[in-house]
């Protein structure tokens, strides 16, 4: 027990990968073994993050559950793990979700071994970067979730596959070179990688002095944009957007829900933990231009969500519409760092990366049960299915619902947190957002419509076609996310207290 | 139970009932309907107990029953949420309560509980009748049950929920998010037929129509939350905080803070009580089934965006320039919507003009500050609106059953010129629809719209708003002709199509509710005679004055008493019912209606032009100035400039250096070269020893001269 209370965060890190590695050595043949294997694998992690979750102080400022492990020594950096308020929530998303992507991946039939490998190595990678106290380690983890993705996309994706994974791929990679460079400068300013130190040192230096030949503001600034195109891109934020719709749309369903549920949360989570605490005056000067740009993702996202006739493609726009409140929320914290304004705002935009990562998983999803069955995800092929599969449109009512952000679910709250935070400093860029909502209604009743209401697209009716209602495996999926939703939206104190506390410490 | 808790517990049977019968009962109708029922008698029971305990609270609006608890962390407080039953949700509770469970009971007659299943029904299209035979032998088509019976209870069900919820919200937040539910039901309710293209597109246009306002509310709200820290009404609604409100400048439209506040909140009651110019969804409402709009029109939705500014009320007076815009409002919605109603044929139709112009009623009365008469109206016309709508689809239930009896179903059993004579063959509706129709039309004295109509335009007349009492008194003219020309068309004379003269009176649990809600219609208004009505006048005591008064800090005063209003009102009532019998009581056609005016009967082009305006632009441009311009061609042209430009500076470097320069010149050019002294020193390469001893003796004396030149001459 007490070796599982001090290794705890370790343990959830790299169990993934252990059990990724023992299927190594399971034969490739027994899709049922692998799958039933992989599922169990990655429950343990989720089982452990709820005694975590348990035994996490939210009152307790700082990080909880550290571990420290010497990795390279030469340059110092550490492995150093530690969770607050802010990252807990994040791992406990990833934990649920990879779970449920696994799942949801039953119906893989095509090299299920190394498709089950990538999943567990991709959750690594992902709570690697949530987990990290130690900049190179980040940028490792960072790295890491990129590759069993690009796998995923390029292997197991959809017709346009190739174009997608590459563009996937060279985005982030291409967005990440700043970020590793201003990483090491850090790193060799201060000989040290490790964020707790990094924090301190790197704030208190004088503003007045030069580094580098160059004065310490104008370093701060191209680093602070190093950093922020980097997780721009990953979040996305607008224009930088456009690899989203390939990649969601291209990917496996499971793919498209950690992609969506997990891995846009890395680049808004940088920002959290990175960008705000080592750059607050930079993020109070350029926080007009991060709301603009975060406005536009929302209106444009929502408008190019309505625009789509693919159904996979209107909810990846949805991403880049949900997500811009998130970066709304940033901004305005970081534009009023200190105030209860920046607090509630903040709060709004954890809760909203939260809350995105629960319904867009289960849009996701439920775009993936109904291509597997029609193999089409043209709207205009769908029409009047809710009689056939009356379960399956309940349940995507509820999820679009969900998605629009309808009071008593769970996006309404993080949504009128981040409106709330954000008023009073970004006056503009909030009322415009505000209107980005009432589109953002558009495209998920278009959805709707266009999938379950109507004439009936005779053509599922009957026959070999003939459409069939979602099993009971997938409801399995599905229904843990909708009752989070549901408690989210009727009681987010349970969660947002721990995010609370977290925030109102940092900022 | 204390009081508190059983406001709490109001919202949630039919909560849970929509949950109980969504994930169990959906497969069983009778056990369906019995959740949904029980839970709204439950409901009823509960909010009766507080109505009568709010009753027996003497000054209520100070010593309100409140009860609230923490919802969300922000920063180092907590917004809280809560419970409050003042006078004026006393008063709303009561309507609600009753409307709503009658609605629920009717419903069960309504969707055709009992009868067999349709030959052809299949879910998300009305029931088409199942032909049954019966002991001689003898086929008949009768009505059939719908087939998505239990799904309609879940709905509803949802519906009061949120209702309820926002009635006994003591903050705006819940408020909203009760409101926002009812929104979704509306949605889902509409569309209820979702097979119909018609029906879908009515559901969104509903659903978007009112996210207009409601966006503009949030936006409202959020500014409130951020002026006062709060949103709950009882500390908003205090000296203090009001002051501020009124007195800091919101700069936008020279509004203080209070009147930009209220104005947003407005924007929602626009969109959810369907004001102009956002009334555009109500009419289309129709396509649900007939108890979906009783509840729309008159228990829920439509009610509950009045409600909402009520409520906010202290705020909204004190900007006098907000006022105005809602007296405007309220005044043109009211006269613009009785225009068109007077040229729909459509039974349902008729009915949803009428209820835009009577909200607008209440807004105009809001607006001339008329805070008790816009109470009074709102719960009068709930009782005698859901009255009509529930009279009204029992004449429609009653005109399917002779469509079916004939067969011939191109007749539209909505169209008010297809009826006729039905007060014979369907009494108990005529007499419920007349008493609801003459309750609309404000017949004097015994009707409870007479009332409460009367005591807006006598707040409009008695506070110098001449322009709105003018504009009011117009509309109710209006609304009594319009009102009569539907009594007429649907009920009195001779029978005009086979199929009127085969309908039949529909079940008890149709007609029950609307004995019920004729008794409403008719007394509800004795509870609000002015004290200085001519000999009426404190025979009974005001008490819906004094009572609902009270929810205000500052008890508002009745106005004088003025006999013009008075005589007004008698006029426009009492006038436009008799011009509207007088009109169309020989009307056979559509053609011979004079009022035919193609502008009114569609609606002044409102559609065509939004669609116009609005949805085309806007649809084009996120398909293509967005989707296709911006992303694929702009953004991701510049991305794809990425791989030819790398691509061809890989060429370039492969084609200009390395293949001349690393590849030609070093790689391929060093072979050369070694190869070229190799071809050229083969020639000495003869095998005669002679010649190499001669080349090497050369050599040696080459080398031996080079070193004895450099070694000798440098020592």
């Amino acid at each position: 027990m007490d070796f599982l209370n001090t290794h705890l965060l370790s343990l959830i890190l790299f169990l993934p990968t252990i059990a990724a590695l023992i299927m190594l050595f399971l034969p490739s043949g027994e899709t049922k073994l692998l799958r039933w294997f992989a599922f169990s694998a990655s429950l343990i992690p989720f089982a452990l993050t709820l005694v975590l979750w348990s035994n996490f102080d939210p009152d307790m400022t700082g990080f909880q559950f550290q571990e420290q492990y010497m990795w390279y020594e030469a340059i110092h950096s550490t492995l150093h793990l530690g969770v607050d308020g802010i990252s807990i929530s994040m791992v406990l998303l990833t934990t649920l979700l990879t779970p449920l992507a696994i799942l949801a991946s039953f119906s893989i039939t095509d090299r299920v071994k190394p498709y089950m490998m990538l999943f567990l190595f991709l959750e690594t990678g992902m709570l690697g970067v949530f987990m990290a106290l130690d900049l190179l380690i980040f940028f490792v983890f960072w790295e890491i979730g990129l590759i069993p993705m690009y796998f995923l996309i390029n292997q197991w994706g959809s017709a346009n596959k190739d174009y997608a994974s590459m563009k996937f791929m060279m985005y982030t990679m291409g967005g990440s070179l700043g970020l590793l460079l201003a990483v090491q400068m850090l790193g060799v300013l201060f000989g040290t990688y490790d964020l707790v130190a990094l924090y301190e040192r790197w704030n208190s230096l004088d503003p007045g002095s030069i580094l580098l030949g160059l004065p310490v503001h104008t370093v701060k600034t191209i680093a602070f944009w190093a950093f922020t195109i980097a997780f721009a891109v990953k979040v996305p934020i607008w224009p930088f957007h456009t690899w989203l719709p390939d990649a969601h749309t291209e990917a496996p369903t499971a793919g498209s829900m950690i992609l969506a549920g997990v891995l846009l949360k890395l680049g808004a989570y940088g920002f959290l933990r990175l960008v705000l605490p080592f750059y607050p005056l930079e993020a109070k000067i350029f926080a007009g231009a991060l709301a603009l740009l975060a406005t536009a993702a929302i209106v444009f996202g929502a408008f190019g969500s309505f625009g789509q006739t693919d159904f996979k493609r209107l909810v990846a726009y949805s991403s880049v519409n949900h997500m811009g409140f998130v970066v709304l929320g940033i901004a305005a914290a970081g534009l009023a760092a200190g105030t209860a304004d920046a607090h509630i705002a903040m709060n709004g935009a954890v809760l909203q990366m939260f809350n995105h990562g629960l319904s867009a998983a289960g849009m996701f999803f439920l775009v993936g049960v109904i291509y597997e069955r029609t193999h089409t995800r043209n709207l205009e092929e769908f029409g009047g299915l809710f009689p056939l599969v009356p379960v399956y449109g309940g349940i995507l009512i509820f999820m679009s619902m969900a998605s629009l952000g309808l009071p008593g679910l769970n996006g309404f709250v993080s949504e009128f947190l981040v409106v709330r935070g954000a008023y009073p400093v970004l006056k503009i860029y909030t009322v415009v957002s505000m209107l980005g909502l009432l589109f953002t209604g558009a495209y998920i009743l278009k959805g709707i419509a266009k999938v379950l209401h109507g004439p009936m697209n005779e053509y599922w009716a009957r026959g070999e076609h003939k459409l069939t209602e979602i099993n009971t495996r997938e409801i399995l999926v599905v229904v843990p996310l909708m009752i989070l939703i549901l408690i989210i939206g009727i009681w987010p104190a349970w969660i947002l207290e721990v995010i609370n506390k977290a925030v109102v410490a940092l900022f | 139970m204390t009081t508190e808790t059983l406001i709490w517990l109001i919202p949630l049977p039919p909560v849970l009932a929509f949950f109980l019968i969504v994930l169990f009962t959906n497969k069983n109708k009778a056990l369906s309907h019995s959740v949904a029922v029980g839970a709204a008698f439950l409901s009823w029971l509960g909010s009766m107990i507080v109505f009568v305990r709010a009753l027996g609270v003497e000054h209520l609006g100070e010593h309100p029953f409140a009860s609230s608890i923490n919802w969300l962390p922000t920063g180092e407080t907590w917004l809280k949420i809560g419970v409050l039953i003042d006078p004026l949700s006393a008063a709303t509770l009561f309507f609600v309560a009753w409307t709503v469970l009658m609605i629920f009971i009717y419903s069960v007659g309504y969707h055709n509980y009992g009868q067999p299943a349709g030959d052809h029904d299949h879910a998300g299209l009305p029931p088409h009748g199942a032909t049954v035979t019966d002991d001689l032998g003898h086929k008949h088509t009768v009505l059939s049950v719908e087939p998505m019976y239990s799904r309609f209870f879940a709905f509803i069900g949802l519906f009061a929920f949120g209702m309820y919820a926002l009635v006994v919200s003591d903050n705006l937040l819940t408020l909203f998010v009760g409101w926002e539910i009812m929104g979704l039901c509306s949605y889902l309710l509409i569309g209820f037929w979702y097979g119909k293209s018609s029906a879908r597109n009515a559901a969104v246009k509903a659903f978007m129509t009112t996210r207009i306002g409601d966006v503009f509310m949030l936006l409202g709200i959020t500014f409130l939350y951020y002026a006062t820290g709060t949103l709950s009404y009882r500390e908003i609604f205090t000296e203090e905080v009001l002051h501020t409100l009124a007195t800091v400048p919101s700069g936008v439209f020279g509004l203080s803070a209070a009147g930009l506040i209220a104005l947003l909140l407005f924007i929602g009651t626009i969109g959810k009580s369907a004001q102009f110019p956002l009334h555009v969804w109500l009419p289309d409402a129709m396509e649900g089934p007939t108890p979906v709009s009783a509840m729309i029109h008159a228990a829920t939705m439509v009610s509950a965006g009045v409600f909402a500014v009520i409520r906010m009320f202290p705020l909204l007076s004190l900007d006098p320039k907000t006022m105005t815009i809602v007296a405007f409002i309220g005044a043109f919605t009211a006269i613009f919507a009785a225009t068109i109603a007077v040229a729909q044929n459509d039974i349902k139709r008729v009915l949803a003009y009428s209820t835009i112009s009577q909200l607008g009623f209440m807004i105009a009365a809001l607006g001339v500050g008329a805070y008790v008469a816009a109470v009074f109206h709102l719960i009068t016309h709930a009782f005698f609106k859901a009255l009509l709508f529930l009279g009204s689809g029992s004449v429609i239930h009653g005109m399917e059953h002779g469509v079916l009896h004939t067969g011939n179903h191109k007749v539209d059993p909505q169209d008010m010129f297809n009826m006729g004579g039905l007060r014979k063959k369907m009494p108990i509706t005529f007499w419920t629809f007349l008493i609801g129709g003459f309750a609309l039309s404000g017949f004097p004295i015994i009707t409870a719209g007479f009332w409460s109509k009367d005591e807006i335009l006598a707040d409009a007349f008695g506070h110098g708003h001449l322009a709105v009492f003018i504009t009011l008194a117009i509309a109710a003219f209006m609304t009594a002709f319009y009102t009569m020309r539907q009594i007429t068309l649907t009920f009195l004379g001779e029978p005009r199509t086979k199929e009127a003269e085969h309908a039949h009176e529909t079940p008890w649990t149709m007609t029950a509710p609307l004995v019920i809600l004729a008794f409403f219609a008719v007394t509800y208004g004795w509870v609000g005679i002015p004290e200085h009505f001519p000999i009426l006048g404190g025979l009974v005591p005001n008490w819906f004055h004094e009572f609902v008064g009270g929810t205000l800090a500052e008890h508002p005063e009745a106005v004088e008493f003025n006999i013009i209003p008075l005589a007004t009102s008698l006029f426009v009532a009492l006038g436009g019912l008799f011009f509207g019998w007088l009109t169309y009581r020989n009307v056979q056609s559509a053609e011979q209606d004079k009022l035919q005016i193609p502008l009114l009967r569609n609606k002044y082009y409102f559609d065509e032009a939004y669609d116009f305006l609005f949805i085309k632009p806007l649809t084009w441009f996120s398909e293509v100035f967005v989707s296709r311009w911006m992303d694929k061609s702009f953004i991701d042209g510049i991305l794809h400039i990425f791989g030819p430009a790398t691509g061809g500076l890989g060429s370039f470097i492969r084609d200009k250096f390395d293949v001349p320069v690393v590849n030609q010149f070093f790689g391929d050019g060093s072979a050369d070269a070694t190869y070229w002294i190799g071809k050229n020193l083969r020639p000495i390469q003869t095998g005669r020893i002679q010649q190499y001893l001669i080349l090497s003796l050369i050599i040696l004396v080459v080398i031996g001269g080079l070193l004895f030149a450099l070694l000798v001459r440098s020592a």
